[in-house]
């Protein structure tokens, strides 16, 4: 620590920090673009100019720029001092030479950096008058929407999406004042982290364009701290709503898991919950070949009571995409005998495991700010980038942190991003990706290893046996994995905090087991290693610390057991298991009710069906991959007579007159009742204040104080202004009356900030107002906690369970599972941009088996695997491994199938009746 | 005979054949040091002979060359060859007649620091120049004299020619980097300097293909002959590039110290149908004007002598302005070139340039307002000492040395709306 002084005033601060980051951590208002707090200083733009003085008796000083200057003991600056608020004003004034007078009409405006840096610097008078430069935009596909005339150029776009997000086909072209933004011809932006461009950029040159469709002023709508639904990382998310529709979803920074980004799937899966396809009313049939009719909810609710009052068992199906609550509700009312996993039974299995590996291994496991510092690591199986992209977006940032040594020999500070990457040049730390073909994350990586399931957690273990001999070694293992084995433990004992990054995408059991010994066997010689699991869906974890018997047990009893109804929570079960035993199963089961939001072929089969509210519609907590436990809150309240999944159990039970203590209507009370349950969920309870709590006596708006409308927006329907929804379950209100926060001042728990605002900071940059330091934690803490907390640190017994060696089957290939970022996750295909970027079904076959199988190029194949047979074009891939073959799974065309599994594979027969040549 | 030292092309014909610049005693110093000085004793020379470098900062090259950290490795050495500057072409001729005098300077510069591969970075427009220093590179190869152990000794050397794309900024030397190492040639910010985190991110010596061209003689005669030649603070010899209006403009070798008199009426042959002069830009476009008074005509050029009067020496790249010279013309002129030029990276430079070509553009036309000559003056004032490398810096200098010397150009210009 050194002591500076701005304007006099002394600070202590970080010895070789930036002005800028110690002055916006001190709560001094210093403008700046180029500068961003993920992403360091590059001394463009020159708009952080201060004043420097030699010595206390300098009156004269010189303009330094505060994001290049670091601090040193006794240093001297003026934020106040006239020359540099006159130079900044000027700076404002260039940028604004060509910058576009459309405000009114851009969708940045009202959450504008360039509105609120010229707000501060106080320009307002232009002394330019010519034509303003000019541009063609380009069509950067579904999400972005692209206005370069708009552009300041601070060059931010481009540093993110090349230097940060590894993004080929954007960059920065021309010179002077012609510089120009974007790819070389239109097309879709191939990263999937092009939606925070939408961030990143201080203005409006990248917006929404999925919000353009509906577009809303950020003043005008109403949001909720909230957590992406689209893969298990649990990014924490800010959705925003106007009129009953989610318009929009954007970052909310979470220290330990997102920081200051968002993958595209999360940012853009939104558009799920205005879709046409949503199940807005309780629906019933007679029988079952009588059509559906939309009743009353009521009607709906009596009709469950009569099925389930006349039944002997009612067993109930939960949802690895549901609440923890949700869920909890299901198997409270059908009892934890009857309760079942809504998982695939291999997920199920796998989930377990990884729980047991959680809680048994003296390990922490990694968040994803420690993947993002970890000085080494290894993939075991997972395509990050298809899986969990923000997972790939944090390793690839991992890379960076070893070289950083050799800038910071050269006395180059961190945050000094050019200089440092010019000093670094293309050194890389150690990552090793061990999967089934090749991702859009090898060219960070050191090595990759291309091989089928069951030879990738061999290597595992054999990393392992490298790093402590105890742990136990795969035998007849081919020379180049064992030099490969040898050269990774190397890496990974040399690191400092090594990470081991796996997970359930392979359904390989001993990947897992693989993945848990190099954790062990780096802990057993004393280094800090971190084990990171991605995990199939949003809540995969919750349901199974639910402890649900498996969907075959679901199976067996509706067969065996006189099964008279079954409730299905929130789950398309044709995903999830094989349709032969899915219409089996229906065809047991006198009645079947559904609960959901989205229609499909299980909502299909329901003889009582009840509208479930989205994420965007509810309270929930879900717990993601390390086991954080993290609440989100109701954005809005659902039109028509859609409900919480748990609000609707909880009338089911009420309907049934199930002995249940008063608490139980509220939400507080419901998670009462798990933990007094299930007490190793205790921290649920801690994870956000209950509904009760108030600041100043008043409840968190949703709305900003800006809202406007309010008293018009029904007019249509009547022109008395109704009464705002009432939320009993949070301490957050539907309205734009409340406690009005005034960041760093006061301002709600970090769990409870509807969205980030503070005077004179209408964008998300914001943001440093509400950390303890730029780019640090939340003040008060960042939202969440874990579930499992590393046990003891004692050794756990290795995992000895080494699969064979591969081998191949004559006539037959092992089918592996692919992974889609957007179209393998249940519901992406349901956000039109996304569905456009689903990539088409196909069986990918290494060259050389497609020789031996006497196929070329155009085939479509006839796979049989687990009696099913698919037609699928063929597509060659040089990086499937010999004697396997990669299947894209979850697209919305194919049937569920259990994978990896041996598949015949044939050329579809030629169609006899084929046109006659003439 | 021998008259030249740098341009001896002028002296010997044919020197552009390595057959015959070896007969004239080329590369006998690079032999010598390569087999008989150690790389601190040809560092401690150069410094001796008080060299400093010819792209314009008069920098010591051989400080220059002390400053590369021995626990840095490997080491490189690029010879700026990205000639630029409006008004300066001396580069080129030795590049096109003498380019072993340079390419064996390049070749000592690199033992110095003991560089085993270094580059030529070249303007793009220098294309056919590339072509034949490809040549003389290949014939060194040929001939032994460049490749690994030469002359029977441990130390290997590799030259190559980089062209880059013609711009301008690709003269500021870690923007000539950034485009060597095939990016947008933007500048970087030092600290980090070049010498420590320079090509590739290892400790580079930048120097013009001038200075270079001074080293081979400077090892072969010596740093006491060397200090013969110019001034005390200045030594050795200059090309000066003479052009604007004068009778005879051209390339004029000539000791550092001579008199701006003696250039432009002596080597020159005095102004153009014998008019008044008016002022000299002493560094291409982006020297101050220097009003050329007596005094300042008898004004010694070299590094100290010429900043004195109001503008650095830089490379010396003279242009003469007469009486029929507009200055509100020539600030148009060099507005327009700087924000033709602007890499587009810093705010002030990027938009500054472009809005002082906007306003010398409407002064030049007669079409400005009284106030606009003033504001032109405050927008040079908010660029200077506030851009992130000297081409902003540069850009202005003409402009504003144009407004505070010969205020009357301008406002001539811009009175004529108000009558």
């Amino acid at each position: 620590m050194v002591t500076i002084y701005i304007d006099g005033k002394p600070y202590q601060v970080d010895a070789g920090q930036n002005l800028l980051h110690i002055c916006l951590s001190m709560g001094i208002n210093l403008p700046y673009f180029c500068w961003h707090p993920a992403m360091g200083s590059v001394g463009a733009c020159r708009q952080c100019a201060v004043k420097q003085f030699r010595d206390e008796n300098d009156t004269r000083g010189r303009l330094v720029m505060a994001c290049m200057t670091p601090a040193v003991e006794g240093l001297r600056i003026s934020v106040q001092d006239p020359q540099a608020v006159e130079f900044r004003a000027s700076i404002i004034e260039w940028l604004m030479e060509n910058h576009p007078h459309d405000c009114p009409v851009c969708d940045e405006g009202g959450e504008c950096h360039l509105q609120d840096m010229t707000v501060m610097t106080g320009h307002t008078y232009r002394h330019y008058r010519w034509k303003k430069r000019t541009f063609r935009n380009q069509n950067l596909g579904p999400f972005i929407n692209h206005e370069m005339n708009r552009c300041i150029q601070c060059y931010r776009c481009v540093r993110f999406y090349r230097g940060f997000a590894g993004g080929r086909d954007f960059d920065a072209f021309s010179n002077h004042n012609t510089v120009y933004f974007g790819r070389k011809t239109d097309g879709v932006l191939e990263s999937e982290f092009s939606g925070n461009l939408v961030e990143v950029c201080p203005t409006g040159v990248f917006t929404d364009k999925t919000f353009r469709k509906h577009y809303t002023r950020k003043w005008d709508l109403q949001t909720a701290p909230s957590v992406c639904v689209n893969c298990s990382l649990g990014c924490n998310t800010t959705p925003g709503e106007r009129y009953g529709q989610l318009r929009r979803i954007r970052n909310r920074y979470n220290f330990n898991v997102n920081g200051y980004f968002l993958c595209d799937r999360g940012r853009y899966g939104y558009e799920f919950v205005n879709s046409d396809r949503r199940i807005r009313q309780a629906r019933l049939r007679r029988n079952r070949e009588a059509a559906f009719e939309s009743v009353a909810p009521d009607e709906g609710l009596q009709r469950i009571k009569e099925i389930v009052k006349k039944s002997g068992r009612t067993i109930g199906i939960g949802s690895p995409r549901a609440s923890l609550e949700s869920n909890f509700a299901l198997r409270t009312l059908v009892g934890p005998e009857h309760f079942f996993s809504g998982a695939t039974v291999k997920d199920h299995e796998l989930v377990t495991e990884a729980i047991k590996i959680l809680r048994d291994i003296p390990s922490s496991m990694a968040s994803l700010h420690e993947v993002e510092t970890s000085d080494a690591a290894l993939v075991l199986g997972e395509d990050v980038n298809n899986v969990a992209p923000m997972a790939a977006y944090a390793l690839r940032q991992s890379v960076r942190c070893k070289p950083q040594a050799i800038s910071q020999k050269l006395k180059i500070s961190d945050w000094d991003d050019t200089a440092a990457r010019e000093a670094v040049q293309d050194q890389k730390g150690p990552l090793y990706l061990a999967t089934i073909a090749d991702t859009r994350l090898d060219d960070m990586a050191t090595r990759t290893f291309h091989a089928s399931p069951q030879e990738i957690a061999r290597l595992g273990f054999a990393v392992a046996h490298q790093i402590s001999p105890t742990a136990p070694q795969p035998e007849n293992l081919d020379s180049a994995a064992l030099e490969l084995s040898k050269m990774i433990a190397q890496d990974l004992k040399d690191a400092e905090s090594p990470v081991v990054v796996s997970g359930c995408s392979l359904e390989e059991k001993s990947i897992l087991y693989a993945a848990a010994n190099v954790v062990q066997a780096l802990r057993s010689i004393g280094k800090p290693a971190r084990l990171f699991l991605t995990l199939p869906e949003s809540n995969s974890l919750g349901l199974e610390l639910l402890e649900p018997g498996s969907l075959n047990q679901a199976f067996a009893i509706a067969r065996e057991d006189n099964v008279e109804a079954a409730i299905i929570l929130e789950n398309d079960l044709y995903r999830r298991s094989n349709p032969a035993l899915l219409e089996a199963f229906f065809k047991s089961i006198p009645s079947v009710i559904v609960l959901d939001s989205l229609d499909n072929p299980t909502a299909q089969k329901a003889d009582v069906l009840l509208p479930a509210a989205t994420f965007a519609e509810s309270d929930g907590t879900l717990v993601n991959n390390e086991s954080r436990a993290q609440r989100y809150f109701q954005v809005f309240v659902p039109q028509d007579d859609i409900k919480e999944s748990w609000v609707w159990l909880r009338a089911i039970g009420d309907a049934l007159g199930q002995e249940e203590p008063g608490a139980r209507k509220t939400f507080d009370g419901l998670i009462a009742d798990m933990v007094k349950e299930l007490p190793f969920l205790a921290p649920v309870q801690e994870i956000s204040p209950a509904s009760g709590f108030r600041i100043a006596g008043a409840k968190i708006p949703r709305q900003p104080h800006r809202y406007s409308g309010r008293t018009s927006m029904h007019a249509n329907v009547s022109v008395h202004e109704p009464q705002p929804p009432q939320d009993p379950d949070s301490p957050l209100s539907f309205s734009m009356e409340g406690f009005l926060a005034e960041p760093p001042i006061e301002q709600p728990p970090a769990s409870l900030i509807p969205e980030f605002w503070a005077p004179g900071w209408n964008s998300i940059q914001s943001l440093n107002k509400f950390q303890e330091e730029v780019s640090g934690p939340l003040i008060g803490g960042d939202p969440g906690k874990r579930i499992i907390l590393p046990p003891d640190p004692e050794q756990a017994a290795y995992f000895d369970e080494i699969p064979e060696p591969f081998a191949s089957r004559a006539g037959e290939l092992l089918l592996a599972p692919l992974y889609a970022i957007y179209g393998s996750e249940e519901l992406s295909i349901h956000t039109p941009g996304e569905a456009q970027l689903t990539p088409p079904l196909r069986l990918e076959i290494n060259p050389r088996d497609a020789q031996q199988f006497n196929l070329t190029g155009e085939t479509v194949l006839q796979v049989s695997v687990d009696s099913q047979v698919f037609e699928l074009p063929l597509h060659i891939s040089a990086s499937i491994p010999e004697g396997t073959a990669g299947m894209i799974c979850g697209l919305p065309e194919m049937p569920y199938v259990a994978l990896p599994a041996w598949g015949k594979v044939t050329p579809k027969p030629v169609n006899s009746s084929t046109e006659n040549p003439g | 005979m021998n008259k030249y030292i740098l341009l001896r092309h002028r002296d010997i014909p044919n020197l552009k054949d390595l057959q015959i610049y070896q007969e004239n005693g080329g590369f006998a110093a690079f032999r010598k040091i390569v087999t008989g000085l150690t790389p601190d004793q040809v560092m401690q020379e150069v410094k001796a002979s008080g060299l400093r470098g010819r792209g314009g900062a008069g920098f010591p090259t051989g400080v220059k060359w002390s400053f590369l950290p021995t626990n840095l490795w490997p080491h490189y050495v690029v010879a700026n060859a990205d000639e630029s500057e409006p008004g300066t072409f001396k580069d080129r001729e030795i590049l096109e007649e003498n380019p072993y005098q340079f390419l064996e300077g390049l070749a000592i510069a690199s033992y110095a620091v003991q560089a085993n591969t270094s580059y030529v970075y070249l303007r793009g427009e220098f294309d056919p120049l590339a072509a034949g220093l490809d040549r003389c590179i290949a014939a060194m190869e040929a001939a032994g004299l460049l490749g690994d152990n030469l002359f029977g000794t441990s130390y290997s050397l590799r030259l190559h020619t980089h062209l880059g794309a013609g711009a301008y900024v690709c003269g500021e030397e870690t923007a000539l980097l950034e485009s060597l190492e095939g990016r947008r040639g933007l500048p970087r910010l030092r600290p980090p300097f070049p010498a420590v985190v320079g090509l590739y991110g290892k400790p580079t010596v930048i120097n013009n293909v001038e200075t270079l061209t001074n080293l081979p003689p400077i090892l072969e005669n010596g740093a006491t002959w060397y200090r013969t030649i110019g001034t005390e603070k200045s030594p050795g010899p200059k090309v000066f590039c003479l052009s604007g209006r004068v009778k005879q403009p051209g390339n004029y070798e000539m000791p550092l110290g001579t008199t701006f008199r003696k250039l432009i009426y002596e080597y020159g042959g005095g102004i153009l149908d014998d008019r008044p002069i008016k002022a000299i830009m002493p560094a291409g476009a982006s020297s101050a004007l220097i009003p050329a008074t007596e005094a300042v005509l008898d004004t010694p050029m070299d590094y100290e002598a010429v900043a004195q009067v109001g503008s650095p020496l830089g490379s010396a790249s003279v242009i003469i302005l007469d009486d029929t010279v507009r200055m509100d013309w020539l600030a148009n002129k060099t507005a327009h070139f700087f924000s033709h030029e602007s890499c587009g990276k810093c705010t002030p430079c990027r938009e500054g340039t472009y809005w002082m070509a906007h306003l010398t553009d409407r002064i030049a036309a007669g079409k400005a307002e009284a106030q606009d000559v003033e504001l032109l003056h405050d927008v040079t004032s908010q660029i200077q000492g506030k851009c992130f490398c000297a081409l902003g810096e540069f850009s202005i200098m003409a402009v504003r040395s144009g407004i505070e010397l010969f205020r009357a150009d301008f406002d001539a210009r811009a009175k004529r709306v108000e009558s």
